[in-house]
């Protein structure tokens, strides 16, 4: 008998020390289907789906994949029965070229010892050409752009004969254009009968694409629905439990004085490759400058310059008219220049330090927290005990480490830490990244309070819909350079996906300095 | 300084360089850090002695040399690997027990502090004289050194090809710049450090035996540091194994230039110190400009 179903799993449960990340999940993927796995993280979507590929046994439950039962499996059972995984981070290896990085773990032979480099070229231009990849076989991953890196991926498990598709959080680091691309490709190999399962949290994507949905929750299925009969909003309240804000809402921005004033901004990579070109910006009081942009495209660098992490090449930066290019970031900050880190773990928190510790990191050398060069713990444990009630920290301990904490406390640690004392400046970097729907929430309305209360805000994001929704103006980067400015309102993601692939040519033509509401401007190109 | 001899000596001094840094290529390739290169140079060297002392074969020694080495290497694998351990601190005490352990053994089995009695060294590949001119010619080539100087050079090659042709090769550079990717391929990830590990031994090895069959014996500490200055020529050589060749080419001729100019008036504190000196420099100048497998350390 055949199987109608891909795969079936049942009463999957797995527990870690602290948490239940599955608790007897059920989940059934219909052959040739597209089906999404949407909810929060830490719902359990990646515990489920590494289950299912092998990478971590279950405490219990059952998986059967086409009709046949795997038991205790590994990676290679599971890519051998069919199963093909497209991992968030990329599992690429850099410095080996794309036909290598297919081929690895399966390489095709001759004389029985050596790699038949010719025939792994072949098949993987033959699969290139097949689903219109576009890959060269020969050049390395890391010349790659992020969408080509992901073709890999797909070509890797296609090249493994994969008839099931796992895609986590696919579209995360991909432009909009390159989105549309992804659902051409997934649609194409649905068409030749592959059954995918996407896991995101986007609930757009969910309904564009998908046939059917699994919603997650606590490491609970919350629903299993058909597409077509629902909406963003069941989604979200499947996913959170609650009603959720899907749109922030937000008063006209009342802009004061130039806060922030870049002109001219340079800056070199390690290699000595330029990383930020002649970048002019500006940033008064009591708004939102949005920069959207392809990872990778001078953003970070922009942030490391201006928060001091990382010397200028050549321009200047101004605050409140005083010059501070090249001050150090400590002396940056206690002018008054708040700041989110794009990588909260690396830069933001210090891990192994208690919740209280880390929120007076930055100040600690100063009053109240220290005198005369010793700490006053004293003085510590009550801020932390105030901003812990004040930001509804979970747990409300000011004595566990941060790294304990889920990714949205983390991030409230940092935004109750730098929103604290009143900045002129707020440097957000990637907010929300990895962060739950109700975290999400809480940092868009802090960040849109304080700009009420007169902060300049500098937001970096690679979510486009985050950028529309906060910013009052958005400048897009590439290549190091801010290649348009829009004001927020008049501009669409197409337009803006266009721009941060450094297509846009829109604005050249049409410029007209009277009308910038309708025109986007356009400059350094 | 450029006397045919000069070069002579640095070839031999090049051959348990090479041999230990394509050792060190092996394991770092497949992302451990294998700083026991040192001890397990000494430990092949003694090995490689105790077995022609016994045996009075030489190639006897050499093998006991590869065993040796693969042995103590397993030690930093299993410490490494399985138990996850910092891969400098496992390497660091394999080394002080390497020292301790051979000068230890030493004095039990020869009653001496310092070094065992001399024993046959190895005999050149030749042709017997009889067979006239072509033996002649023969012997003029590949008769001039040592056999280990030939494998040396030989695994150099075939290291490269291992490395860059082979499936294994491919797997193990993978293994040392992404093992998550690795495994996710359904390839061990521990098998493959284990199997870069242990080749790494056993190349090491093989180099301690060149150095004391050499010169006839073991002296107690004799590897001198070498396991350092060989990890040294593969950074330099960019983690692979012919520009490691080349590397150790260089830091040979250092030290045949150190020997060559002692008792020439310069204080020889001063001309012992040449190879350690280039070594410095040569890794000043390539630090930052060179990249070391990424996952390189990490435990996995």
């Amino acid at each position: 008998m055949a199987a109608a179903n891909a795969i079936e799993m049942r009463g999957i449960t797995k527990g870690y020390p602290r948490v239940l990340a599955n608790d007897r999940v059920d989940l059934d993927v219909r052959k040739g289907e597209i089906h999404a796995i949407v909810g929060e993280n830490g719902a359990g979507k990646s515990t489920l789906m590494k289950i299912l590929y092998g990478l971590t046994p279950p405490d219990a439950g059952e998986i059967r994949l086409e009709g046949t039962r795997l038991n205790k499996h590994r990676p290679s059972d599971a890519i051998r029965a069919g199963l093909g995984m497209v991992h968030q981070h990329f599992m690429l290896v850099d410095t080996l070229t794309v036909a290598e990085n297919v081929v690895l773990g399966e390489e095709p032979r001759v004389a029985g010892i050596m790699i038949d480099a010719a025939a792994a070229r072949e098949r993987v231009e033959k699969l290139s050409s097949q689903y219109g990849f576009e890959l060269d076989p020969d050049e390395y991953i890391e010349n790659l752009s992020v969408g080509l890196e992901q073709r890999v991926e797909i070509v890797k498990v296609l090249y493994r004969g994969a008839r099931i598709l796992i895609l986590d959080e696919p579209t995360g680091v991909l432009t909009p254009q390159e989105v549309s691309e992804l659902f051409v490709i997934l649609r194409a190999l649905r068409e030749a009968g592959c059954t995918i399962v996407f896991i995101t949290h986007k609930l757009d994507e969910v309904i564009e694409l998908a046939d059917r949905v699994t919603v997650m929750r606590d490491g609970r299925v919350t629903g299993v629905v058909e597409a077509a009969e629902t909406t963003k909003e069941d989604l979200a309240r499947m996913m959170v439990g609650r009603d959720v804000l899907l749109r922030v809402e937000k008063a006209p921005a009342t802009a004061g004085d130039t806060v922030l004033a870049v002109r001219g901004l340079a800056a070199v990579g390690r290699k000595g490759t330029k990383v930020l070109e002649d970048v002019d910006l500006e940033i008064r009081a009591g708004e939102v400058l949005g920069v959207a942009g392809v990872q990778g495209n001078g953003q970070t660098e922009l942030v490391e310059v201006l928060t001091g992490l990382r010397k200028a090449h050549a321009g200047e930066v101004l605050l409140g008219g005083a010059d501070v290019t090249g001050l150090t970031p400590r002396a940056i900050r206690d002018l008054g220049v708040a700041h989110i880190p794009e990588d909260r773990q690396a830069r933001g928190l210090v891990l192994e330090f208690t919740v209280a510790e880390n929120l007076v990191l930055g100040r600690h050398h100063r009053e109240p927290f220290s005198r005369r060069g010793v700490l006053r713990l004293d003085a510590i444990r009550e801020h932390a005990s105030e901003l812990i009630r004040e930001n509804d920290l979970r747990p409300p301990d000011p004595d566990v480490a941060a790294g304990t904490l889920s990714g949205g406390n983390q991030q409230k640690v940092i935004v109750a830490r730098e929103f604290d004392g009143e900045p002129t400046l707020l440097v957000a970097s990637q907010p929300t990244r990895g962060v739950d729907i109700g975290a999400v929430e809480f940092v868009h309305q802090s960040l849109l309070e304080m700009r009420d209360r007169g902060a300049a805000v500098l937001l970096v994001s690679a979510e486009l819909s985050e950028i529309m929704t906060l910013s009052d103006r958005i400048a897009v980067m590439y290549g190091g350079r801010i290649v348009a400015t829009f004001e927020s309102g008049e501009v669409d993601e197409e337009t803006l996906g266009l721009a941060m692939t450094g297509a846009w040519t829109g604005g050249a033509t049409a410029r007209s300095d009277g009308d910038r509401r309708a025109t986007p401007e356009v400059t350094a190109a | 300084m450029f006397e045919l001899a000069i070069f002579d000596a640095a070839l031999r001094m090049a051959t348990p360089l090479i041999l230990t840094a394509l050792g060190g290529l092996f394991s770092e390739r497949s992302g451990v850090i294998n700083i026991a290169l040192e001890g397990i140079l000494l430990t092949g060297a003694f090995a490689s002695i105790v077995a022609t002392f016994y045996t009075g074969d030489p190639w006897v020694g050499a093998f006991a040399g590869i065993l040796a080495g693969v042995l103590v290497s397993l030690i930093h694998a299993i410490v490494s690997i399985v138990f996850k351990a910092d891969q400098i601190v496992s390497g660091v005490a394999i080394n002080l027990l390497a020292m301790g352990a051979t000068q230890f053994l030493t004095w039990i089995i020869w009653g001496s502090s310092a070094n065992s009695p001399p024993v046959a060294g190895m005999a050149h590949w030749t042709l017997p004289e009889s067979w006239g001119a072509l033996a002649r010619g023969v012997n003029a080539v590949i008769g001039h050194y040592p056999p280990l100087v030939y494998v040396a050079l030989a695994a150099v090659f075939v290291s490269h090809l291992v490395l860059w042709r082979t499936p294994f090769g491919l797997r193990l550079r993978a293994t040392g710049e992404h093992p998550e990717a690795v495994e996710t391929l359904g390839v061990n990830v521990r098998k493959m450090r284990f199997a870069g590990v242990l080749l790494s031994g056993a190349l090491a090895g093989l180099g301690g035996a060149f150095l004391a069959l050499n010169t006839h014996q073991f002296v107690k500490n004799m590897s001198a540091g070498r396991g350092y200055i060989a990890l040294a020529a593969m950074i330099f050589g960019k983690w692979n194994p012919l520009g490691a060749l080349a590397a150790c080419l260089l830091f040979g001729y250092a030290e045949a230039v150190q020997m060559g100019l002692q008792g020439r008036g310069v204080p020889t504190q001063f001309v012992q110190m040449i190879p350690y000196v280039l070594t410095m420099v040569a890794l000043v100048g390539v630090i930052g400009r060179t990249r070391p497998p990424a996952a390189s350390g990490k435990p996995y």
